[in-house]
């Protein structure tokens, strides 16, 4: 019992570990992402409070925490309760899966434990798939209860436009499955490495140098149906602001509009984080091994591979904003005629085409 | 431990099945069968077949019932239009087949529990997924080609009715 019970508490400190450092980057986003808006449109962005604007996550914090949280009179009380929290603990719990850092194990007590991944599970992206798919509730009903037109076509909308990409997120995932030939994230990722060509965006071979395994097709439909599927510009017409108010939240306030907002940036990250692991090696450096093993200090090579995800993944992030500044928004039909017209045959076909790659020149 | 964990799935599932059909509010009822997909994706777990949790959860909850909740809101049901009185029908049916579980409870405590006769089919894949790809690309083929079939019938069928629509339009 006494293993049972050490190996739970190990369990919640890395769960806690995990949790703070989603809650703290979503914060960081929130900032980083009216200071990059800012600096795109030849604006300061916020600067008032704390130096350069720094403390105004914390402000907003503070200020949506206060707020007074209004329920409409016609909504259904207990769901328009429960879709936030939905939404937001859906977001969260699929961080379960990715690897932040190395393969490496902790032996405590004789329990082997590792440090950089909550649950090493044998079905990661499945896992990471199916929770994805749930996300979906959290806003139809968000948007149901309300009892607010706006606030249902947004949920309607969002059901549609999730289902519709979701298909895209996944096919584009079977390229990468095939390479690696297994779903766990952790495999996946010690799968690429040894250097910039090895990552499965150009799949590279280790004998050979052509890039025959290529899945940069499926990289490109993975982060589009990514930013699809987070309801971000140029795919937010489930909140958008011209036409819907503010789509599935309309209705709310305080902090369970605090959730929804910091549940899609905690969505952003999590698709960041996949197409890091998947497509771009995750953890793993641009060039063999890493630095600090050449100089004799192969203990701390964690700290490298860290800083190399992190960097991934604020890149993907710095894409979202990218984008959000430079495109306007689809309308319905486009957006669906782009997934399932354009995007899907994409996807097939790269299956199809990885498929015969893998079949004449096998890894 | 494990048993446990069996009965308060069995008890959950259960429970949520009932409130499927009792409950009077359409949107409740497809709850109830979100939780129920969930908890028979935790016995799945617990029976280590990881891999058709997870297919549960993307298929049934993901798509399936994402469709029948878009359903249930587009169409805005009144709570008492599916309703047709059907209680006595369901206690009979129900009743029968409690009946029929507790028999086959009790004449199954009476034989032995059934051992590995050796017709599983042994497989040597490591993790589960490849277990399941394994068996369904070679021993299973023939039905899985089937079912793909079946399905492409009803995709086809369901293109033609979407387009007969348009074109009379």
């Amino acid at each position: 019992m006494t293993e049972l019970s050490l190996r739970l508490a190990v369990s919640f400190a890395q769960i806690l570990a995990e949790m703070s450092i989603v809650m703290i980057t979503v914060a960081t986003l929130t900032y980083f992402e009216r200071k990059v808006l800012g600096w795109m449109q030849d604006r300061m962005g916020p600067m008032e409070v704390g130096p350069y604007g720094l403390l105004q996550p914390v402000a907003d914090g503070i200020k949506l925490f206060f707020k007074e949280d209004i329920v409409p009179a016609g909504a259904n009380k207990a769901m328009f309760a429960l879709a936030p929290m939905l939404t937001m603990v859906v977001s969260m719990i699929g961080f379960a899966v990715i690897p932040f850092g190395p393969n490496l194990t902790l032996d405590i007590y004789g329990m082997t434990i590792k440090p950089f991944v909550v649950a090493d599970i044998n079905i990661g992206i499945l896992y990471i798939l199916a929770i994805a798919s749930i996300g979906a509730y959290g806003i139809i009903l968000g948007g149901w209860a309300s009892n607010s037109k706006y606030s249902l076509l947004g949920g309607l909308r969002a059901a549609a436009q999730v289902i519709s990409y979701e298909l895209n997120v996944g096919l584009a995932l079977v390229g990468v499955l095939m390479l690696a030939g297994t779903m766990s994230l952790v495999e996946i990722t010690e799968a690429q490495s040894g250097g910039f060509w090895h990552w499965f965006i150009w799949g590279g071979r280790p004998d050979g140098f052509f890039p025959i395994h290529t899945q940069i097709f499926a990289f490109v439909v993975f982060v589009i149906s990514a930013v699809a599927e987070t309801n971000r510009i140029p795919f937010d017409l489930p909140e958008a602001e011209s036409e819907l108010v503010a789509g599935f939240f309309t209705e709310y306030s305080g902090m369970r509009f605090a959730f929804f907002v910091s549940a899609e940036y905690a969505n952003m990250m999590l698709v960041s984080c996949v197409a890091s692991a998947l497509f771009l090696g995750g953890w793993n450096a641009p060039y063999p091994g890493t630095i600090f093993e050449y100089v004799g200090l192969e203990q701390l090579a964690w700290i490298e591979h860290i800083v190399w995800f992190a960097a991934k993944v604020y890149f993907f992030l710095f894409m979202f904003i990218w984008i959000r500044a430079t495109l306007p928004r689809l309308r319905y039909d486009q957006l669906m005629r782009f997934g399932w017209k354009v995007m899907l045959p994409i996807a097939l076909a790269n299956i199809i085409v990885t498929s015969f790659t893998l079949y004449f020149f096998p890894r | 431990m494990e048993q446990v964990v069996f009965f308060y799935f069995a008890l959950v599932i259960a429970a949520a099945s009932v409130l499927v059909v009792a409950l009077r509010n359409p949107i409740y009822s497809a709850l109830a069968l979100l939780i129920m997909f969930f908890h028979v994706a935790g016995l799945y777990v617990t029976l280590h077949a990881e891999f058709l949790a997870a297919v549960q959860i993307i298929v049934y909850a993901g798509a399936i019932l994402v469709l029948y909740l878009f359903v249930v809101m587009l169409l805005n049901l009144r709570q008492d239009d599916r309703y047709h009185r059907q209680w006595p029908m369901a206690g009979i049916v129900g009743a029968t087949l409690v009946i029929e579980a507790i028999i086959l409870t009790v004449m199954k405590g009476w034989t032995s529990p059934v051992v590995a006769t050796g017709t599983e089919t042994t497989v040597g894949a490591t993790t589960n997924a490849g277990a399941i790809g394994d068996v369904l690309y070679s021993t299973y083929l023939f039905p899985f080609e089937v079912a793909s079939l079946i399905l492409l019938v009803a995709m086809i069928g369901a293109i033609m009715l979407a387009k007969k629509d348009i074109g009379e339009c």
